[in-house]
């Protein structure tokens, strides 16, 4: 394993599967009565949130407890942009105060990449979503997510996604959710298809390992998974889309379409979802779609990486079980 | 005043020759060996002499495209540092941007500036006023009281900005007409690049940073040469960045419109791939763009469709760069390794001969902004505003022996050859043996 994680794309095949194999073992911490592991006791990690975001700060909040870590939360309000908030001046105090590991959170594309090669700290640091940039975490439930449907929980460990076709629709442009699964699941061998309108597909995706398409219907009937990602009201301003009802008809994910999958495909979402826009409540509420699986994902994967980055290069099957002297229950 | 005489330099990379100065002034050029002797019956006695074998002798460099930062962000740089810098760069003069704090928009504000370029001593400083008031692209500012002022200035521009909007931008054109000056432009459509970051195409796409299209810039040069043919006035575009607006240039030239054009050295050497890094060090406006557009920048300026190198020189203190990439300032120093990047990008790679990089680093500024005095041939007679350049000197820049006040440079750790030996403003030595006198 590398030091840091700060892209989707620095993760071999190896290292990723180590990940989503370690995560099935910490999964397995979830199902036991006492949720705890004390892998991580007297470490201390930091969670940066330059931006907010609750979902996933408690997803790693949650995997850092349940690893029994101390957890310091450090929310710094404002934009990313103003000057005066230093990220440099915030890493030093951090350093200062020996903390262990940095999962950081920033809305400027890079800045986990800064920090952890500007010299500025020494710890590891965690990419939770930077800008435009990247989710590598996100990617790696998205990926499990998957292996657990498509491949199974137990007869999935050690495998990849190889051959799976997974669909990304909606706003690519502004997405680190596709940038992280594009390189992810193209790491582990799936054939991954991006759709959405011209407007919302980065000049320069020429290079990226997948196929794009501005036709959702065609790919459909070919698709083991369809990713939905968010699609941000404001972006109606800059005239990426005519109107929000145009867009829906376009690119939307309702119970006719989802028709048109196959039988055991699954539909995904990173949440939150809109509802009605991107995919109706009939799709949202289907047991095809994985979103609450997702989320209890989540918190296998920050374990499991947090655990590899901190812990050892063991497998999580050789670190000690559950411990009764923490907090039971 | 004092008399130097620098003996066996080539004259703009030709023939070796003695120049004796005298006062300001050159007082003779001769074969090597004949000043020393008896055979023009100018005596050398009493002068320094500048042992200058296997060096190049350059009219003293001008920079078209400088920030000074004073007024308003002395933090960055002074008018004193930033002449400095130009002398330890081989420039004897600078045409300073308007954007200062205040705005270099009224006849005060551009006297202030020439003043105290006046008062350093290292480099005359033309200051080049604003187009609108405050840079805010709405009103036109004063433009002919800063031409009447003591300053006289003859280059207008809202650098930093574009002036976006075409009817304030054909009257500008029109408007400068009554005084021969001329407007240049900071090309950069306003739209197309909100929220833009770095060149957008494969790199911007993957580091997820926000694109600035080619067509951003492409879009306004078109439009502006049309404007200055439409009024029959002349038009500079700044720092040109991609292969597109040279193919513009080049057409509107060939139609005989009145435009000129410039390029940063940077632009001539470094591409959007080094911004993989997010080291804000490369963050610049317009950004660095492709190796594509990296060779047809330098083929331009070889064959005059780019007419002159400009520095775009932009100062900022270590805190507006050490931080991560959306916070940081764009811009980078420029004036202390100008000619080493030219040497390597154009002279090295047999694009450009010195006798080329004479009239693209001085001989052409000068006539773009009307700077009497400066990019004179060298020869008996004229000024003596000269550089002396050591080509075969190699280092690794290191920033912290730069006389700007400022750090920014993307080339610090890099080998870049060539050295300035000795600037020499009006006859007076500003730079001797690569230090500042
Ligand atoms: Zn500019």
């Amino acid at each position: 394993m590398m030091r840091h994680l700060i892209s989707a794309a620095d993760l071999t095949r190896d290292d990723a599967v180590l990940i989503l194999d370690t995560a099935e073992e910490m999964a397995r911490v979830a199902d036991r009565p006492i949720k705890k592991l004390p892998t991580l006791r007297g470490r201390t990690i930091c969670n940066l949130f330059f931006e907010d975001s609750t979902r996933t700060r408690i997803s790693f909040e949650a995997a850092e407890k349940r690893l029994s870590a101390d957890v310091i939360n450090f929310a710094a309000k404002g934009s990313s942009v103003s000057k005066g908030e230093s990220l440099k001046d915030t890493a030093q105090t951090l350093e200062a105060m020996g903390v262990d590991a940095v999962v950081i959170r920033h809305g400027a594309s890079g800045a986990p990449y800064r920090l952890a090669t500007s010299g500025w700290i020494d710890a590891p640091v965690v990419n939770a979503g930077d800008g435009t940039h990247q989710h590598p975490t996100q990617a790696l439930l998205d990926a499990f997510t998957m292996r657990r449907r498509l491949v199974g929980r137990d007869e999935g460990l050690g495998k990849d996604l190889n051959g799976r076709r997974i669909t990304l629709v909606g706003d690519v442009l502004h997405s680190r959710v596709a940038r992280s699964n594009v390189d992810l699941l193209h790491t582990l061998g799936a054939e991954v298809t991006l759709v959405a309108p011209p407007t919302l597909v980065p000049v320069g995706v020429e290079t990226w390992p997948c196929e794009i398409s501005y036709d959702l219907d065609s790919v459909l009937p070919k698709s083991d998974a369809v990713m939905m990602l968010r699609v941000q009201r404001e972006r109606m301003n800059a005239a990426f889309f005519p109107t929000e009802r145009e867009y829906s008809r376009r690119y939307g994910l309702d119970g006719d379409r989802m028709a048109k999958m196959p039988e055991h495909a699954i539909v995904m979402h990173p949440g939150p979802m809109v509802r009605g826009m991107e995919i109706t409540a009939e799709v949202a509420d289907s047991d095809r779609c994985t979103v609450i699986e997702q989320v209890a994902n989540g918190v296998s994967i920050r374990m499991a990486v947090l655990y590899l980055l901190l812990g050892g290069n063991d497998s999580a099957a050789t670190a000690p079980s559950t411990t009764r002297t923490e907090e039971s229950k | 005043m004092s008399k130097i005489l620098i003996r066996g330099a080539q004259v703009l990379g030709g023939e070796a020759q003695d120049v004796l100065i005298d006062g300001e002034t050159i007082v003779a050029t001769a074969r090597q060996g004949e000043i020393d002797g008896s055979g023009t019956g100018l005596s050398a006695e009493g002068a320094t002499v500048i042992e200058a074998e296997g060096q190049i002798l350059l009219p003293g460099l001008v920079d078209l495209h400088t920030h000074l930062r004073e007024p308003g962000r002395e933090d960055s740089e002074t008018v004193l540092t930033g002449t400095r810098a130009a002398a330890s760069g081989g420039y004897t003069a600078v045409f300073a941007m308007a954007n200062t704090h205040p705005v270099a928009d009224t006849a005060g504000v551009v006297e202030q500036v020439w003043r105290l370029g006046k008062e350093s001593g290292y480099c005359d400083v033309q200051p080049i006023g604003a187009v609108t008031v405050g840079l805010e692209g709405k009103k036109l500012a004063e433009l002919g009281a800063m031409n009447d002022s003591a300053a006289g200035v003859t280059v207008f521009s809202d650098d930093g900005k574009c002036v976006d909007d075409a009817v304030i931008m054909r009257r500008a054109l029109e408007y400068v007409k009554a005084f021969g000056g001329v407007v240049a432009q900071h090309a950069q459509e306003p739209r197309l690049t909100e929220g833009a970051q770095m060149n957008e195409g494969i790199v911007s796409a993957e580091l997820g940073l926000g694109g600035w299209p080619a067509v951003a810039e492409e879009s306004i040069i078109a439009r502006d040469v049309l404007l200055a043919e439409h009024v029959g006035s002349r038009v500079h575009i700044c720092h040109l960045s991609t292969a597109g607006s040279v193919e513009i240039v080049r057409w509107a030239k060939s139609r005989g419109i009145d435009v000129t054009a410039e390029v940063t050295p940077h632009h001539l050497l470094l591409t959007d791939e080094l911004v993989r890094s997010y080291n804000p060090v490369y963050k610049v406006n317009p950004p660095l763009r492709t190796e594509k557009d990296v060779l047809a920048l330098r083929e331009a300026l070889a064959d005059g469709t780019i007419d002159i190198v400009a520095t775009d020189h932009a100062p900022h203190p270590h805190e507006d760069k050490d931080c991560e990439w959306a916070a940081a300032a764009m811009g980078m120093v420029g004036l202390e390794t100008a000619l080493s990047v030219v040497q390597q990008t154009m002279v090295e790679t047999g694009l450009l001969d010195w006798a080329g990089v004479a009239d693209r680093m001085s001989f052409a500024p000068a006539r773009i902004g009307r700077a009497t005095g400066h990019g004179r041939p060298v020869s008996a007679g004229e000024p003596a505003n000269l550089t002396l350049v050591d080509p075969a000197y190699r280092g690794v820049v290191d920033p912290a022996g730069f006389a700007s006040r400022s750090r920014n440079t993307p080339y610090e750790g890099r080998e870049l050859p060539g050295r300035v030996t000795h600037t020499i403003l009006r006859g007076r030595a500003t730079v001797v043996d690569g230090k500042l006198a």
